[in-house]
């Protein structure tokens, strides 16, 4: 491909005004000097509207008496793509299986909602939620405590008949 | 009578430290606070809100900033003059500082021990003193790029006083108009002609205005003429290896320049601290004694000062300079750069002529008036506007319509660059 120049249409000599253009300029911009339309989110005080499908932060729910609601499926270890999550499981004198180590290494973790998605139960979740700043890397490694103190709201799933959300 | 008397030897020196550190303390919170002003303008001309966390308003901002450059680390360029390196900021803040000295701020203030005149040092030399000093400040430029031993610093330094001496001669032509209708280089005369003119000079000197404040945007180095700092061309000229406080030593120097060009538009065309239309605050020393004018038969008015006018005068002008401040900064965050060339054809193929040309104008303006008999006055202000307007449209429609800025792509056209050899198809 030949190497071109894109030659700028100027106006021709004579026909240019830079007075009438200087002040054009300095009456807009004080317009916008005396009525600023700031669109910037002053951030501690106001906090910005997340969509509802957005995906932070894990929590894991929990049942009415306080057990988490994991059932140890291992579907969640599986098929994270970025193999954050550490699981092991056990079960109870009833048979129920529930999960002894339950660890989110939210460093390595993509955020893709895979693991929502294909919890059978319902009970982990990623979160709307974005202020996670810790003083050590270790507090970024969730265990199934922390995951279970986690209170903020919980990302929307995908719908195909609702693409957008709406 | 007592509170009229001009204050004895030992007072005037007790005001006059206190009046020396009232000023420069004014002049450095003015400082601060044009910092704060020009990021929170600017913002706001960005649809931005700037700095507003420190403080209320961000009011603290500035106090935060002064920490922080005095904490930073200094740094010395290991290829650099040393002392000169060091003299370079202080030779530029030093006669940002000073000028401000002859700038009356308000009518006089009456004490029990006798009246203060609201001026540092009322020299008889006034607009002279100022016009060498703040030439001065271009040496600290040219010095510290210099001394850098930085190709870039060195260029904005070169730029400095190319621009600085280009513009000086516009700027001193302008004062010329001034000074032919103040008759007197002091300040405080100047603002007590343009009472007894009843008219602001910018008025009557519309075109002297012009100049100055163009020129005074030169003298500054504020955009659009900020070729000596150029930061997309120069990295930042010739503060390029400054760092902490001799950096913040340049900026304090650029905004008390800005404050003093500011206050000496405000006191040279826009009354000082006069306050338009009331008469009552209009005050001189005339053989002795404070004059409020004039009347019919050539008496004197005594003048008296209070307390309130001298406060209402002094809000007067600040008000005043606050506009100029403004301007400033409204035109730095509108106007972009000139290229270097534009800058010289500005300053002398069209300041320089032009502004020579007004004085003689002006100058047989008011021979004419003169000879006439028109008494100083409204109607000879009134007159000497309607010239200058004349003058004033004259000149904003020749340097309308890309007759005096170009832009680059008329250097090709050749129509009207016969005089000029730039044009690359000429040679070949």
């Amino acid at each position: 491909m030949a190497i071109s120049v894109k030659v700028m249409k100027r106006p021709e000599a004579g026909r240019t005004s830079y007075m009438r253009a200087t002040l054009k300029g300095m009456s807009l911009t004080f317009k916008h000097m005396v009525n600023p339309r700031t669109v910037t989110l002053q951030y501690p005080e106001e906090q910005p509207d997340l969509s509802p499908r957005w995906r932070g932060t894990h929590r894991m729910e929990v049942h009415a008496d306080g057990r988490p609601k994991c059932v140890a499926c291992g579907l969640c270890p599986t098929v994270c793509p970025a193999n954050c999550i550490r699981l092991v499981g056990g079960e109870d004198d009833q048979g129920n299986r529930y999960p002894i180590v339950y660890e989110i290494d939210e460093f390595r973790c993509i955020f893709c909602g895979m693991c929502q998605e294909v919890c059978p139960v319902e009970a982990i979740h990623v979160g709307r939620h974005f202020e996670n700043a810790e003083y050590t890397r270790d507090r970024f490694v969730y265990d199934l405590d922390r995951l279970m103190e986690q209170e903020h709201p919980t990302t929307l799933l995908w719908d195909p008949s609702d693409s957008r959300s709406e | 009578m007592n509170e009229m008397q001009q204050l004895d030897t030992l007072w005037f020196v007790i005001f006059g430290v206190a009046k020396v550190l009232g000023v420069f303390t004014v002049v450095m919170l003015g400082v601060a606070y044009m910092t704060l002003a020009e990021r929170r303008v600017s913002a706001f001309i960005q649809d931005r809100h700037g700095p507003n966390r420190v403080g209320p308003f961000g009011l603290l901002q500035p106090i935060a900033d002064g920490i922080k450059n005095f904490i930073k680390e200094e740094t010395m360029p290991g290829t650099a003059a040393r002392f000169y390196f060091i003299l370079g900021p202080t030779l530029a803040i030093m006669p940002a500082v000073v000028t401000f000295a002859v700038i009356p701020v308000a009518s006089p203030l009456p004490t029990p021990v006798g009246t203060v005149d609201m001026i540092v040092a009322d020299v008889p030399i006034g607009i002279l003193y100022i016009l060498a000093l703040s030439s001065l400040a271009v040496y600290g430029i040219v010095l510290s790029g210099w001394a850098s031993n930085n190709k870039y610093a060195f260029l904005g330094g070169l730029r400095a006083s190319a621009q600085m001496i280009s513009y000086e001669v516009a700027l001193g032509l302008s004062v010329i108009a001034v000074l032919l209708l103040a008759g007197n280089v002091t300040l405080t005369e100047m603002v007590w002609q343009q009472q007894q003119l009843g008219l602001w000079f910018a008025l009557p000197l519309s075109l002297a205005f012009i100049f100055f404040v163009i020129s005074a945007f030169a003298e500054t180095n504020r955009l659009p003429f900020d070729m000596p700092e150029a930061e997309s061309e120069l990295i930042s000229g010739y503060h390029t290896e400054y760092s902490a406080m001799k950096f913040s030593m340049f900026f304090i120097a650029e905004y008390a320049h800005m404050l003093t060009a500011s206050a000496l538009m405000a006191t040279l065309f826009l009354g000082g601290w006069d306050i338009p239309i009331w008469k009552g605050d209009n005050m001189f020393w005339h053989e002795g004694a404070l004059i409020q004018g004039f009347d019919a038969s050539g008496a004197a008015i005594p003048a008296t000062p209070t307390v309130l006018k001298t406060l209402l005068t002094l809000a007067a002008f600040t008000v005043k300079t606050s506009f100029f401040v403004l301007l400033y900064i409204w035109v730095r965050w509108t106007l972009p750069r000139f290229r270097y060339d534009q800058v010289m054809h500005l300053g002398w193929k069209v300041m320089l002529p032009m502004s020579l040309g007004y004085v003689v104008i002006v100058a047989a303006t008011m021979l004419v008036l003169d000879q006439v008999g028109v008494p100083f006055g409204l109607t000879y202000g009134l007159a000497l506007t309607g010239v200058s307007a004349i003058c004033t449209v004259a000149f904003l429609f020749f340097i309308d319509r890309d007759r005096i800025i170009s832009g680059a792509h008329r250097r090709k056209s050749g129509r009207r660059t016969a005089g000029r050899t730039l044009a690359s198809g000429e040679r070949a």
